[in-house]
């Protein structure tokens, strides 16, 4: 199992890699100069000024030299400075909005874990009954809204009309850190992202519960005398549960994308704000080492997920 | 119903009667689908089996033999229930219940624990995410009351009885780890756990390999000989009829066509498609004679009626040679003939 770990963790880095290069080249075949972030437009310069400003930032060097410089500075732990605030050191920027972004993408993700499973658990027990139909319905609704969309409309909703959560921000500004302000801040962002993952979620372990139940093992266990409901929690749930395993594994990594819309309309400080005014703003340095820790979150996503899969699954041998 | 011992509802038993029996079904109809477009797949169906007894039920697929089986335990599937009829258990305590009656937890008591079933498919009866021990344990924790440390221990001996060498370890391991013929001994394990009075066995050999069918066939009847359960066993093939019965019921389209002990079936059928079916197997030694004279092996012409399409009178009749007008016109009854066997045919005694 360790040593299984360890592979897979060595993949992981060379697929961070790849992506590295990727993200790199991709940035720099886009129109523009990375020359201009560099320029305030208000003061003019020479072209001469201009030269030596490139030379000094290495911009004149060919690109595989420059990604080949900026891999050596990145390996010993220096991101380079951000182009736009005020210079500050990318990792120290990443450091601060990581925090607040798994907060919210963990927690939305557990929300939908937990949720998706029960309502496919409730969906394939009652199948076609009341319950089934109405749940099947809503999480039609989730898997077809995109989160920029179940973001605005559940921040109108609950936050405009209903005042039941915050608009936006972490914590009350002015006001000292208290737990209750931050979980009353998260609530409603958290249930958010969690909407369309529950409704995938639900949906797929809907299927699975009901393929399980059709299996020969349940008919074993209920000729053994194992009462209905101990037969679905204990024999079915476990067996239904190996395929939304895998499914959970790729939500996490969705939930990012999910999370940068989020951000963004509930002006939460982590990753995906952060990463949307980089953009905007054409911030290399921050952009590249964004999607770094955005990439390797992914990775470390699927192998969690195989490793959970190998410890419900006992036909699954690792290593 | 009566929770005490029923009743004899027959006339006094003959002198050298064997001892009560442990099942006994009277006139069960099991239909599939709602009350409009139900379908009935077997009716009229009688049998009994005393303890030590084992009584198979022979017929092709589509007969009805795995409909009865299930109907007796009451896990027929979501659309099948029961019309009419009783199907009487006499339990480990020695009452008689009808399990037509009961409802879905007193069945949970019963299943497991009074009765026993081991299914066709070894590869997919079992949960392939629970460890063999613990499949096994389960009933006995269920029904028995015991701890889980008891419970295993159990599971364990149950293990080596069915002769699974390494038991302690081997309950650690989980079905992905056991061959077929293994995997059913577990099946049998689980089943025989809490010492049933009854064993259902639902062609428990046609899966296997023809030396671990004989294999799981002796162990069957070895266990009958230690813990003396009444057994139904439920089979298409009449080598393993003539291997393990004590008496046979051949089935047809959902009736019981003919019925008596394996000697009297196999030797002297009375019933046209007993003897069709007979005729079915070859015989060693004539094979080269078939080959000689360029005759096919035998095969009963025609096909199993469609339940949708049932005709009126004897169900065999559109593929017996020996079939009159009068045949078509009502439903045989079952007549005892004179070699003692029970057969569903008018013209027994012309053929």
């Amino acid at each position: 199992m360790t040593l299984y770990v360890v592979r897979r963790i060595g993949a992981g880095i060379l697929l961070l890699l790849a992506l590295s290069m990727l993200v790199f080249f991709l940035l720099r075949l886009a129109p523009g100069d990375p020359l201009s972030s560099y320029i305030d437009p208000m003061v003019s310069m020479t072209e001469q000024d201009m030269e030596r400003l490139r030379q000094s930032l290495g911009l004149d060097q060919p690109l595989p030299f420059q990604y080949i410089y900026w891999l050596g500075e990145t390996i010993t732990g220096d991101l380079g400075r951000s182009l736009q605030r005020n210079g500050q050191p990318v990792s120290e920027l990443l450091m601060a909005s990581i925090g607040p972004s798994m907060l919210l993408m963990l927690s939305g993700s557990l929300l939908a874990i937990l949720f998706g499973i029960v309502i496919g658990i409730v969906g394939a027990v009652r199948r076609d009954g009341p319950a089934d139909v109405i749940l099947a319905a809503l999480s039609s609704v989730g898997v077809s809204s995109p989160a920029f969309l179940t973001a605005l409309v559940g921040l109108y909703v609950f936050s405009g009309v209903l005042h039941w959560a915050p608009a936006g921000g972490m914590q009350e500004p002015g006001m000292p850190f208290t737990l209750s302000g931050l979980l009353s801040h998260l609530a409603l962002p958290a249930l958010i992202l969690a909407f369309g993952q529950t409704a995938l979620i639900a949906r797929y372990m809907r299927s699975s519960l009901l393929e399980v139940l059709h299996q020969d093992f349940i008919r074993t266990a209920r000729a053994k005398g194992v009462p209905r409901r101990k037969v679905i929690l204990k024999h079915a749930v476990r067996n239904a549960l190996l395929p939304v395993v895998t499914l959970i594994g790729s939500t996490l990594g969705l939930a990012v994308g999910g999370a940068i819309f989020i951000e963004s309309v509930f002006n939460w400080p982590g990753m995906g704000l952060m990463m949307v005014t980089a953009v905007e703003a054409r911030d290399y340095p921050l952009i590249m080492g964004g999607t770094l820790a955005v990439g390797a979150w992914v990775i470390l996503a699927n192998i969690l997920t195989d490793v959970a899969y190998a410890f419900i699954d006992p036909r699954i041998k690792v290593g | 119903m009566p929770l005490s011992p029923m009743t004899e509802p027959m006339a006094a038993p003959p002198a050298d009667a064997a001892p009560e029996p442990t099942l006994r079904v009277d006139g069960l109809k099991v239909g599939f689908g709602g009350s409009q477009t139900r379908l009935i797949a077997v009716e009229d169906i009688s049998l009994h089996i005393s303890p030590g007894r084992t009584l198979a039920l022979v017929g092709e697929s589509g007969s009805g033999k795995s409909v009865t089986s299930l109907a007796v335990i009451r896990l027929l599937a979501a659309r099948g229930r029961i019309v009419s009829g009783r199907i009487a258990l006499r339990d480990k305590a020695g009452a008689v219940r009808d399990l037509v009656e009961l409802d879905e937890p007193a069945l949970e008591a019963v299943r497991g624990n009074d009765l026993g079933m081991i299914f066709q498919e070894p590869m997919t009866s079992l949960n392939p995410v629970l460890t063999v021990g613990e499949q096994i344990a389960e009933p006995i924790r269920i029904h028995m009351g015991l701890s889980r440390r008891a419970a295993m221990q159990r599971a364990i001996e149950m293990l080596d009885r069915v002769g699974i060498p390494g038991a302690a370890e081997r309950a650690r391991q989980y079905p992905h780890e056991f061959s077929g013929g293994m995997r059913q001994r577990v099946t049998i394990a689980i089943a025989l756990a809490c010492d049933p009075v009854l064993l259902l066995a639902d062609e428990p050999t046609t899966a296997l390999d023809v030396t671990v069918q004989m294999q799981i066939l002796n162990l069957l009847r070895s266990l009958q000989q230690q813990q003396g359960m009444a057994m139904l066993f439920v089979t298409h093939n009449f080598g393993v009829v003539a291997e393990i019965a004590h008496d046979v019921s051949v089935m047809y389209a959902g009736q019981i066509v003919e019925h008596g002990t394996v000697r009297q079936v196999l030797k002297t059928p009375r019933h046209p498609y007993t003897r069709g079916l007979l005729a079915c197997v070859p015989q060693l030694g004539t094979a080269s004679e078939h080959k000689k004279q360029a005759t096919p092996l035998f095969s009963i012409p025609g096909m199993v009626p469609s339940l949708r399409d049932m005709p009126r009178g004897c169900r065999f009749a559109a593929r017996c040679v020996h079939a009159e007008a009068r045949c078509r016109e009502a439903t045989p009854a079952l007549e005892t003939t004179d070699t003692g066997n029970i057969a569903r045919c008018i013209r027994w005694n012309e053929i």
